[in-house]
C-alpha cells in the first residue's frame, strides 16, 4: 500500500515535471505579426519606448488592440493606418514620406552626395598640385626639436 | 552649512575659471611670460574648489539633508549609500556638476602633462578650458544650481528613478562624461592652435594622445550604457537609437574621424583644417549631447519653453562656443597649410573617404534626433522617430565606411595603385565571401543584412590578417622580436580594428538568429527554446532595502544535464510606486540565455519571456577590443617624450663622464 502510494506521488510529481508551458498567444502567425507591428509603434506615455519594450498598461492595452486587428486578417499597413488616423504620426517610429519628412528621409543621401562631391573635387585638386609641400626636411627637423624639448 | 559652503565654492571656482580664461590667453597674445605662467596655478585651484564643490554636494546626499532641493527630489532615506552618491549625478545639476569637474580633471591633467609644450601653446590651451568652464558654472550658478535650498525642508526625499538604481549608474555616467569632456582638449588644442598660428604637424602628435585618450572613455562610457539597457530594460535589446544614446554616439562618430584625421596631419602634413574642423564639431556634439540630453528638451519641446532661463542660457552658450570657434577656423582656415600632394588611390584619400562617411552618419544621427523638435516647433504636428528610421539611413552608410576599413591600411601614402591593390587583396574578398555564404547556410539562416554583415566583419579579419602577415614577414629574427619591434600604435590600430569586426559579428549573429518565446507558466511547467529546456520553479517573495520583489526561477537542462539557473525579478520600489523587471541572465561566449519574469495570471501561473541571444556579448567585446587597442597606440613610446629625453640625459651624461 505504501509503495503504491509512493508510486502514485512520484507518478504524480514526474507528471507536474513532464508539464508543457502553454505560449501565452495560440496563434503564431498572428504572434509574429504583433510582434512586428510592435517593435515599430510607440508607446504613447512612455518616455522613449516601443509597444514591444514597454510594460505599461497603456501599451498592454494597445498591443492588444493590434492584436485583435491582427486576428481579423488586417494587414500591416492597414492597422498603422488605422492607428496613426486614431492618434496621429506620433505613434509610429518609421516616419511617413510626406513633404514634412521629405528632408529626413532624403537629407542624409542628399548629405553623402555633397560629401562625395566634395571628396571627389578635393581628392582631384590634391591631384593636380604642382608643389608637393608634405614635412619639408627643414619642419620635421624642427618638429623633433620641439617634441624633444624639455621645458 | 555645508551647502552654502559647497556653493560659495562653486563661485570662487567661477571667478577663477574668468581668470584662468583670459589671463593666459592675453598673455600668450603679449608675450607676457608672468601672465602665461599663471596657467597652471590658476587650473589646479579651479580643480579643487569644483572638487570641494562637488565634495559638499555628495556629503549632502550621503548626510541625507532633504533642505537641499536636488537633494530631496532626487534621492531617499531608504536608497542604499553608494546610490545615494550615484544620484549626484542623477539629475540636471548635479551631472552638470559632474561636467565642470571632469572638465577640471582634464585642465589639470593637460598642465601636468604639457612640459613639453611652448608656453604660448599650453597657456592658450588651458585659456580655452578655462572659458568652457566659465560656461558651465555660470549656468550652474544662474539657473541650474544643485546647491538651492528648499524651505521648509521635506521630511524625505522623492527617491532616484528606479532604473537608475543600478550598479551601471555608478561607472556609466562618469566614464561617458570623461569621453564627452575629453573632447574639450582637443578642441582647446585646435582653439589655441587656430589663435597661435602654429598648426603643423608636433601640434598634431601633441593632441593625439588626449583625443584617443577621450575616445577610449567614450568607447567604454558607450559600450557600459548599452550592456547596462540590455540588463536592465528586460527584454534584451542593446541599442534604441534613443535622443540620449545618440547624444554619445554622435560625439563619437566624428571622434572616430578625428583621430584618423590627426593620424595623416601627423605623418604627412594633410588634413590640417579638416583635422581642426573636426575636432571643433566633435566638441560642438558634445555640448549640444549634453544640453538635449540635459535640458528636457527631449521629452518635449513645452518643457523647454517654460523655463526659458535655461533654454536661452543654452542656446547662447551653444551660438557663442560653436559659432565663435567656426568663425575662428573661417578666419584662421585660408592660412593653413595643404600638406602634401597624394593621389586619388592613395591610404590619404581612402581615410579622407571614410572621414567623410563617419561625418554624414554622425550628420544623419543629428537630423534623426532633432527633427521632431523642429518639426513640433513650427507646428508641424509631432512624429516619431526610432530605429527603423535609424537603421534604413545608418547601415548604407556603414557599409562602405567598413569596407574600405579593410583597404584603407593596406594602401601605400601618397600613391597606390588600384589593381595592386585588387591583385593583393583578392583572396581576402573570396574568403569573405565564401565564409559570408556559407556559414549562415550552415547555421540555417542566410538573408542580405546576416551576409553582408558577416561578409563586411570577416573582411576587416582577412585583411588585418594579411597586413599583420606582411608587415612581420621578410626577417630572421624570432617573432617576439619582429613583434616587438613594429610600434605599439600600430598594434592599437590591429586591434581596434579587429574589435570592429568582433562587434559587427555580434550585430549580425544577434540580429539573424536570436529567439524567444512567450509563455504561461506554473511551478514544474517546462518551455523549450533552442534546444535547452526551462523548468519553472515557482516565484518567492523577496524584500529589498527600499522594494519589495518577486523572484521567479528558471531551471535550465540540456538533454536532461542542468546547465545553469536563471532567477528573474520583477521588483516593486516603494517610495515612487513603479515597477522595474530584473532580467535573469547567463551570459557566455556563444549565446545568452534570457529570462524576464512577467505578469502573475491567474492561478498561480507567471507569464515569462525566454530569449536566446546568440554571439550578443560580442558586441560588447568588440567595443572593449576598441578601447584596448586605444590604450596600446597611447602607450606607444613616441608619446613617452619626457622618458626619451631623460633617457637621451642619461646617455650624455654617461658620455661624460666616462
Amino acid at each position: 500500500m505504501f509503495r503504491l502510494i509512493v508510486a502514485c506521488f512520484m507518478m504524480q510529481v514526474t507528471c507536474v515535471w513532464a508539464e508543457e508551458a502553454q505560449p501565452l498567444q495560440a496563434d503564431l502567425a498572428v504572434e509574429m505579426q504583433v510582434q512586428r507591428l510592435s517593435e515599430e509603434l510607440r508607446c504613447l506615455v512612455c518616455q522613449n519606448q516601443t509597444l514591444a519594450d514597454s510594460h505599461s498598461d497603456l501599451a498592454l492595452d494597445l498591443k492588444r488592440e493590434v492584436r485583435e486587428m491582427a486576428t481579423k486578417g488586417m494587414t500591416d499597413e492597414a492597422i498603422v493606418d488605422y492607428l496613426v488616423a486614431r492618434y496621429g504620426d506620433f505613434v509610429r517610429y518609421r516616419p511617413a514620406l510626406k513633404s514634412s519628412t521629405v528632408l529626413l528621409w532624403f537629407g542624409p543621401f542628399a548629405l553623402l552626395l555633397a560629401g562625395g562631391i566634395g571628396l571627389f573635387i578635393q581628392l582631384r585638386r590634391r591631384q593636380a598640385m604642382t608643389t608637393d609641400e608634405p614635412l619639408s626636411a627643414e619642419e620635421a627637423r624642427k618638429v623633433d626639436e620641439l617634441l624633444d624639448k624639455e621645458s | 552649512m555645508i551647502p552654502e559652503i559647497g556653493h560659495f565654492a562653486l563661485i570662487l571656482a567661477l571667478l577663477v575659471a574668468i581668470m584662468l580664461g583670459s589671463f593666459p590667453i592675453i598673455g600668450a597674445a603679449r608675450g607676457n611670460a608672468v601672465w602665461m605662467g599663471f596657467a597652471r596655478p590658476l587650473a589646479h585651484v579651479h580643480f579643487y574648489l569644483i572638487a570641494f564643490s562637488f565634495i559638499c554636494l555628495a556629503y549632502a546626499f550621503a548626510a541625507m539633508d532633504y533642505s537641499v532641493a536636488y537633494v530631496a527630489n532626487n534621492s531617499n532615506s531608504q536608497l542604499p549609500l553608494q546610490f545615494r552618491i550615484a544620484a549626484v549625478w542623477g539629475g540636471h545639476e548635479g551631472s552638470l556638476l559632474l561636467w565642470a569637474l571632469i572638465l577640471s580633471i582634464w585642465t589639470v591633467a593637460v598642465s601636468l602633462f604639457s612640459k613639453h609644450i611652448p608656453d604660448d601653446m599650453r597657456a592658450r590651451i588651458l585659456g580655452v578650458m578655462g572659458l568652457v568652464s566659465v560656461g558651465f558654472l555660470l549656468f550652474m550658478l544662474m539657473a541650474s544650481n544643485p546647491f538651492e535650498r528648499l524651505i521648509p525642508a521635506v521630511l524625505d526625499g522623492r527617491d532616484l528613478n528606479p532604473l537608475l538604481q543600478d550598479p551601471g549608474m555608478i561607472f556609466h555616467p562618469p566614464m561617458l562624461y570623461m569621453g564627452y569632456v575629453g573632447f574639450s582638449v582637443a578642441f582647446a588644442f585646435a582653439i589655441a592652435a587656430l589663435l597661435g598660428g602654429q598648426l603643423d604637424a608636433a601640434w598634431a602628435r601633441w593632441s593625439r594622445p588626449w583625443t584617443t585618450l577621450a575616445w577610449v572613455f567614450l568607447t567604454l562610457g558607450i559600450m557600459l550604457g548599452s550592456n547596462w539597457a540590455y540588463y536592465e530594460l528586460g527584454w534584451g535589446g542593446w541599442w534604441f537609437w534613443d535622443a540620449v544614446e545618440n547624444a554619445s554616439f554622435m560625439p563619437w562618430l566624428v571622434g572616430t574621424a578625428l583621430i584618423h584625421s590627426l593620424a595623416v596631419t601627423e605623418k604627412r602634413g594633410s588634413f590640417k583644417a579638416w583635422t581642426v574642423l573636426l575636432a571643433i564639431c566633435a566638441f560642438s556634439l558634445s555640448l549640444l549631447g549634453t544640453f538635449l540630453v540635459r535640458s528636457g528638451i527631449i521629452t518635449s519641446v513645452h518643457a523647454f519653453a517654460t523655463d526659458p532661463r535655461r533654454g536661452v542660457f543654452i542656446l547662447a552658450f551653444l551660438v557663442i562656443v560653436i559659432g565663435g570657434s567656426l568663425a575662428l577656423f573661417a578666419w584662421r582656415a585660408p592660412a593653413i597649410g595643404r600638406g602634401g600632394k597624394f593621389n586619388v588611390v592613395s591610404r590619404e584619400s581612402f581615410l579622407l573617404a571614410n572621414n567623410v562617411l563617419l561625418a554624414v552618419a554622425a550628420l544623419s544621427v543629428l537630423i534623426g534626433t532633432l527633427y521632431p523638435l523642429f518639426l513640433d516647433a513650427l507646428g508641424f504636428g509631432k512624429i516619431s522617430v526610432g530605429p527603423p528610421y535609424f537603421d534604413a539611413v545608418f547601415a548604407p552608410l556603414m557599409a562602405p565606411a567598413l569596407f574600405l576599413m579593410g583597404i584603407g591600411p593596406i594602401a601605400r601614402w601618397k600613391n597606390a595603385s588600384l589593381p595592386e591593390l585588387a591583385k593583393r587583396l583578392r583572396w581576402a574578398f573570396g574568403i569573405s565571401i565564401a565564409t559570408a555564404i556559407i556559414l549562415p547556410l550552415i547555421l540555417g539562416n542566410l538573408t542580405p543584412m546576416i551576409g553582408l554583415g558577416l561578409f563586411l566583419a570577416f573582411w576587416i579579419i582577412v585583411t588585418t590578417v594579411y597586413m599583420v602577415s606582411q608587415r612581420l614577414r621578410d626577417s630572421d629574427q624570432a617573432l617576439l622580436t619582429r613583434i616587438k619591434a613594429v610600434p605599439r600604435s600600430w598594434w592599437g590600430m590591429v586591434i581596434a580594428h579587429l574589435g570592429i569586426a568582433v562587434f559587427t559579428i555580434g550585430v549580425t549573429i544577434v540580429k539573424g538568429f536570436e529567439s524567444e518565446i512567450a509563455v504561461r507558466m506554473v511551478p514544474g511547467d517546462v518551455a523549450h527554446l533552442a534546444g535547452f529546456d526551462f523548468t519553472f520553479e515557482g516565484v518567492k517573495e523577496i524584500t529589498g532595502p527600499n522594494y519589495s520583489a518577486s523572484k521567479g526561477q528558471l531551471r535550465v537542462t540540456k538533454n536532461g544535464v542542468e546547465r545553469t539557473v536563471l532567477s528573474s525579478e520583477k521588483r516593486l520600489y516603494t517610495v515612487t510606486n513603479m515597477p522595474m523587471t530584473e532580467a535573469g541572465i547567463s551570459p557566455a561566449f556563444i549565446h545568452d540565455l534570457y529570462a524576464s519574469l512577467g505578469e502573475p495570471l491567474s492561478d498561480g501561473a507567471w507569464s515569462v519571456r525566454i530569449y536566446h541571444k546568440p554571439m550578443v556579448e560580442w558586441i560588447w567585446f568588440g567595443c572593449i577590443m576598441m578601447g584596448f587597442g586605444g590604450l596600446l597606440a597611447l602607450s606607444d613610446k613616441r608619446y613617452r617624450i619626457k622618458k626619451r629625453a631623460k633617457n637621451l640625459a642619461e646617455i650624455n651624461l654617461s658620455k661624460v663622464e666616462s
